[in-house]
């Protein structure tokens, strides 16, 4: 299948920064169309066809997404988008348990928008205990083992990083959970339909998931709800009582054929596409450590998604590489937070010194992107690159084996 | 003529044609409006361009939008966001506002479904606490139009502030957030030809506002997460198209007139208030709203027995209770309601199919009579 020329005109980048968003299959595309046409009544309407047949396109895509993840169809929740399932997930459990527990673990390293949501119930009365995590950015299973207690409702740990692509044990936190009897969720926003997930096998009561991360569209995302044992949330939004009163709104049946779509077209390929993606990670980083020094891959390499790298490349201001690099669309970092300097938490909390985060590039690789592809990025990567070590003092003395961490600066 | 005739508006509209084009242009470009990189920057460019539409489509400003999900987030954001912890609502708001306050103190309507104004009144200074007023423009059920100038002028002098569901009332009648005074208002794009999954809530500059949804910093800090950047190109196209409302008055009035002259004991509700010129709530007597909708159905017609959201439990209809309608005659209500691509040739369709149900119905009612 060749839909590149569908994906990019010729004058366009090359886009690598396949964690901040995918470009929409055209097969997702395809099965959303008649949802925007003809087949487009309110999924809620019982009293006409138009409804009903909206509603089957709903359900059917409950069911692909389901599938996905080992799940019953009743236990997934179409939401707008994995902030939302996070927000909902985390401070639904939160406030349904706060008369017994009063506790949640999370990591240092997890999105912002589960961050801000703990931040926020801490401000409400919550503890929270915001796991380390160890210098190839997976956490310490003893330290979880350590800081679950009696009073903690709801451990949230993602399954795979936006910025360093790691992949979290997510078996063993979920024995963890189930031993210690805490809840047990995780945002898969980076994680579904790219590695193999199983809710009951990996003991998941609640799971986040994200369109727009697996080629299907903006402004929908699910939430995987365990029924047995029953877990309850307090919803957010609250109205006509969709989706189990969890949930309340219209769905957009477009949208969540969409999603339904993306998850069965990233299931049934997920292990070829897996293979070909590892083959231009590989390519990618050989292209560069063949041809440049210094340069430093953030996060564990082996417990990863095969479509992420992020790596520091010395002596390299990241922003500046970013403005050179024309032909690429990559990021220093997350996209909620592209548009500040600030240097990333994530690499910071891997204990990514302040210097070296600042020259990080995270680069996706996904669906559409060709060896080709990957090697004009390499060039181009390696050209700029020694072009502003080139103008770097720095690097001129880190050749001429002065130790730059020794230096002493004037204060201005 | 097409096979079938889709007269139910307010619980969703069709897509418009600008709107479909906007979005699949939308989805085939892809792109995170967040990012720094050029796709990036081309779907921020899609975004901004759709504030634009919508907030001209209400008279706002386009940094007073914030997309959301739909009307039911908007409307729950609104009421979490105010801060205000008391809740003055009227009796026949949309369940997403009255669900999010379930403590709200209720504004009574009258026979025709308007709030009893001078019952607001006696509420906003039975105490001194600082309320929330939320009255929605149009009622989805009856298209009945409430006084909002006159609530707001209400609420100013009691110190409240003010929300309005116009998620009924936008592209149908003209809506004006600085006209009305109004602090919050709440839009659904799928109402008025635009997808559905996308919505807006407008803010006041100068209304204070606490986010709900936590994360990045989308919105300007208002709404996390990362936006619906096809459903907001189509929302925006779907609000420029929209921009001169509905001009179905004149359909509206006919159907009436032709079902009250088939069957004189037929009402319908609102019709005494000012109202949209796009719904109708009526009753065929003696024959529940379920059978109407059913046989009408089968004649290729697609109304409604009432608001579509929920589990389609068939409850009675919480508007016209308030408007006083007893039990057995509101049962026997439907709601037609009429949009951008309604035509003259439905709605003579309905009047026949109609008719067929009605005469069948009260022969057969002769014939048992006469057996008796």
């Amino acid at each position: 299948m060749n839909v590149l020329t569908q994906i990019r005109r010729n004058d366009q980048p090359i886009y690598l920064d396949y964690q901040a968003t995918t470009p929409m299959d055209p097969r997702v595309l395809e099965a959303m169309m008649p949802y925007f046409t003809y087949k487009f009544g309110n999924p809620h309407s019982r009293s006409h066809s138009y409804g009903w047949e909206a509603e089957e396109g709903v359900e059917k895509a409950r069911g692909q997404v389901a599938k996905l993840i080992g799940a019953d169809e009743k236990e997934v929740i179409f939401t707008s988008g994995a902030t939302e399932s996070n927000n909902l997930a985390i401070r639904g459990i939160a406030e349904f348990y706060k008369d017994r527990k009063n506790h949640i673990v999370t990591t240092v390293t997890e999105h912002k928008c589960v961050l801000d949501t703990c931040r926020h119930l801490e401000q409400q009365g919550f503890e929270v205990t915001y796991l380390p995590v160890q210098k190839n950015g997976l956490i310490d299973l003893d330290a979880l083992r350590a800081a679950v207690t009696d009073k903690t409702v709801v451990v949230s740990i993602m399954a795979v990083n936006n910025e360093i692509g790691v992949i979290q044990p997510l078996a063993e936190i979920g024995k963890i959970c189930r031993e210690k009897k805490a809840f047990f969720h995780t945002d898969a926003a980076q994680a579904a339909g790219k590695i193999p997930l199983d809710v009951e096998a990996m003991n998941i009561d609640l799971m986040s998931i994200s369109g727009h991360k697996i080629y299907g569209p903006k402004g929908i995302g699910a939430l995987y709800v365990r029924r047995k044992p029953r877990v309850r949330l307090v919803p957010l939004i609250v109205g006509g009582g969709q989706e189990r009163g969890f949930r309340s709104g219209t769905l957009p049946t477009p949208l969540c054929v969409g999603l339904g779509e993306a998850a069965e077209i990233a299931m049934k390929e997920m292990d070829a596409e897996s293979k070909r993606l590892a083959k231009l990670q590989a390519r990618m980083l050989k292209g560069l450590n063949d041809k440049l020094t210094d340069i430093h891959v953030n996060g564990d390499l082996d417990h990863r998604i095969p479509g992420n790298l992020n790596i520091g490349f010395a002596y390299v201001e990241g922003e500046s590489l970013m403005m050179g690099i024309k032909g690429l669309s990559v990021s220093s970092g997350s996209a909620c937070t592209s548009a500040s300097l600030e240097p990333s938490y994530v690499l910071r909390a891997l204990g990514v010194e302040e210097d070296m985060a600042h020259t990080s590039l995270r680069i996706g690789l996904g669906r559409f992107t060709t060896e080709q592809e990957v090697d004009t990025a390499v060039d181009e990567l390696v050209r700029h690159v020694n072009k502003l070590r080139a103008m770097s003092p720095l690097w001129e003395m880190a050749q001429e084996g002065v130790d730059i961490k020794s230096i002493e600066w004037a204060a201005h | 003529m097409s096979a079938f005739a889709y007269l139910d508006h307010n619980a969703t509209s069709p897509l418009r044609p600008a709107a479909f084009d906007a979005m699949v242009e939308a989805l085939r470009a892809g792109g995170n409006p967040s990012s720094v990189h050029r796709a990036g920057r081309a779907a921020r460019s899609r975004v901004d361009a759709a504030r634009r539409h919508v907030a001209a489509l209400i008279g706002a400003l386009p940094a007073e939008i914030v997309f959301a999900s739909g009307g039911t987030e908007a409307n729950n954001m609104a009421i979490a966001g105010s801060g205000r912890q008391r809740v003055l609502a009227s009796a026949v708001e949309h369940d997403s506002v009255l669900k999010s306050a379930p403590d709200a103190e209720i504004i009574p309507v009258d026979r025709e479904g308007v709030v009893d104004l001078a019952a607001l009144e006696r509420l906003l200074v039975r105490h001194g606490e600082p309320a929330l007023v939320s009255v929605m423009l149009a009622n989805n059920e009856t298209g009945v139009l409430q006084p909002i100038a006159d609530v707001v002028r209400l609420a100013r002098q009691a110190g409240a502030l003010v929300h309005c569901d116009a998620v009924q009332a936008a592209g149908k009648v003209r809506v004006d957030l600085h006209g009305l005074g109004v602090d919050y208002l709440s839009l659904s794009a799928h109402k008025l030809g635009g997808p559905t999954g996308v919505g807006a809530m407008a803010i006041r500059s100068g209304a204070p506002f606490a986010p709900d949804r936590r994360g990045g910093g989308q919105e300007s800090n208002r709404r996390a997460g990362t936006e619906n950047v096809a459903g907001i190109a189509g929302f925006g196209a779907a609000a420029e198209a929209s921009r001169d409302g509905l001009a179905v008055e004149g359909l509206r009035d006919r159907l009436e007139r032709s079902l009250l002259a088939i069957a004189p004991d037929a009402r319908a509700f609102g019709a005494g208030a000012p109202r949209l010129g796009n719904t109708s709530c009526i009753s065929m007597p003696g024959v529940k709203a379920e059978t109407q909708v059913m046989a009408l159905d089968l004649a290729g017609l697609c109304v409604s027995a009432g608001a579509a959201c929920s589990s389609g439990k068939v409850h009675r209809s919480a508007v016209l209770a308030a408007m006083g309608v007893e039990d057995a005659v509101a049962e026997t209500a439907i709601r037609i309601s009429f949009g951008w691509n309604t035509d003259s040739d439905d709605i003579e369709r309905l009047i026949a199919a109609w008719r067929d149900l009605y005469t069948r119905v009260s022969q057969s009612d002769i014939r048992q009579a006469r057996a008796a």
